[in-house]
């Protein structure tokens, strides 16, 4: 009986991609032009998925949902939403 | 002076991939938790969005101990787990600094469902931090009403519009005279640090509600997340305070507002932008829904103001 308590005991571990690999559900991909990034980091502090490097701007596309808040809040307009193939 | 973006720690206690929708705010607002906590806390969560987007077991989206308890014990479950601790540590059984003991709740498990053992919990004024976040909404199943939705808002169970106003939740945990409360919102990250701060450096009970809008049961574009949260503010729909041993003060963009060298933004615009409200601002008696939310509004901004003057 012990194997089998331990086999179903409904505990979870701390790890990326709980939900999977969430950059399939992208339909928009965020593009940094570093030429216009001054590195404010608002795009770093308002992403929801913690994807986006905080000092050189590089995204995780493994797990960015697309979701867009990154270009929207961007002061110099440095982010683009470019439709996934 | 509130911290500034680039003085934010590191730390990530959300980690990427999770299960939240695009946009959530709630994940937003939970990795600004997770910078002011640290990773010496234990989370407890009751049934709602953030569960959800804990992921698949046996991976968890959450970097801290957490516990799934039961929608109405929010209070009781972490009053139980801080009596615990506080135990072991007086046993000498627990080395190294006490953990932060904190739910993170939706405004079901708060506003409704969860209110008794909350109250009971702030009543005996037990050490762990209550967040709130609030998407006005049921929203993980569907988006019901809750006691926190707006009056004139869509939900699936008001689809004419809920006829009732929100009620103030921020200001009945200060009527239970308990150390620290506050009210922020996703667009003002910075602010929400502070705040989580000052409540982990409180003893006793704390509770902070974090407006979280949610592009689904709220109808906007995900891209807007904190332009909503921002509009909710400047509008007045959302206001920003905290009491520190029950004296209110108003954080920015809200002081000004209170105290009169601004006015707020007229609701509509904020309104119009959601399609919870403007699929039913459409027929003749739009002006009449529209003032009646500003009216609600207004009343609150003046209800606030008048309370902050009493100190005692
Ligand atoms: C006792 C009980 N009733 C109902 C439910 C179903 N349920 C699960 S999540 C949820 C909505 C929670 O709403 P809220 O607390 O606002 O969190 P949100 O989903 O909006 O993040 C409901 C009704 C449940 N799990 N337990
Ligand atoms: S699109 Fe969304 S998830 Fe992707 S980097 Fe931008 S803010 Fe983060
Ligand atoms: S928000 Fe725009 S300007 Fe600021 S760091 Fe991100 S990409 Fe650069
Ligand atoms: S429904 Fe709203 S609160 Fe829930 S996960 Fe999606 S965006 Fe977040
Ligand atoms: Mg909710």
């Amino acid at each position: 009986m012990k194997s089998v308590t331990k086999a179903y005991r409904p505990i979870s571990w701390p790890m990326k991609g709980a939900g999977g690999d969430t950059g399939s559900w992208r339909t928009h991909r965020p593009v940094v032009n570093v030429q216009l990034c001054n590195q404010c980091q608002l795009c770093w502090v308002y992403c929801p998925e913690a994807v986006i490097d905080r000092y050189e701007t590089n995204i995780d596309y493994r797990y960015c949902k697309g979701c867009g808040v990154c270009a929207t809040e961007c002061p110099t307009g440095a982010i683009s939403m470019q439709k996934e193939e | 002076m509130t911290t500034s973006i680039k003085n934010l720690p590191d730390t990530e206690q959300v980690l990427s991939g999770n299960g939240a929708c695009g946009g959530c705010p709630a994940t937003m607002a939970l990795r600004i938790v997770g910078k002011a906590l640290g990773p010496n806390a234990i989370m407890l969560l009751t049934p709602s969005c953030s569960v959800a987007s804990m992921g698949m077991t046996p991976k968890l989206g959450y970097n801290w101990p957490g516990l799934n308890i039961c929608f109405a014990t929010a209070g009781s479950s972490a009053s139980g787990v801080i009596h615990a601790l506080e135990v072991m540590k007086e046993k000498g059984r627990l080395p190294g600094e006490l953990p932060t003991v904190f739910s993170w709740v939706g405004d079901g498990g708060t506003y409704d469902i969860g209110f008794q053992s909350l109250s009971a919990a702030a009543e005996r004024n037990d050490n762990i931090i209550h967040f709130c976040y609030n998407n006005e909404a049921y929203s993980n199943t569907g988006v019901q009403r809750s006691g926190a939705t707006p009056r004139g808002s869509f939900t699936t169970t008001t689809p004419t519009g809920k006829s009732q106003p929100k009620k103030n939740m921020a200001l009945l945990m200060l009527e239970h005279n308990i150390p620290y409360v506050a009210t922020a919102t996703v667009a003002y990250p910075g602010d929400l640090y502070d705040k989580v701060v000052k409540a982990k450096n409180t003893p006793g009970m704390k509770y902070i509600e974090i407006l979280a809008p949610c592009y689904l049961g709220w109808q906007f574009d995900m891209a807007d997340t904190v332009q909503m949260s921002r509009m909710a503010v400047r509008s007045g729909a959302w206001l920003l305070w905290e009491a520190e041993n029950g004296n209110i003060s108003f954080n920015n963009p809200t002081a000004p507002i209170i105290n009169g060298k601004k006015d707020a933004a007229p609701v509509e615009e904020y309104l119009m932008k959601q399609g919870r409200f403007n699929r039913l601002l459409k027929g003749s008696d739009a002006q009449q829904r529209i003032a009646e939310i500003q009216g609600d509004i207004d009343r609150e901004i003046a209800f606030m103001r008048e309370r902050a003057k009493i100190s005692i």
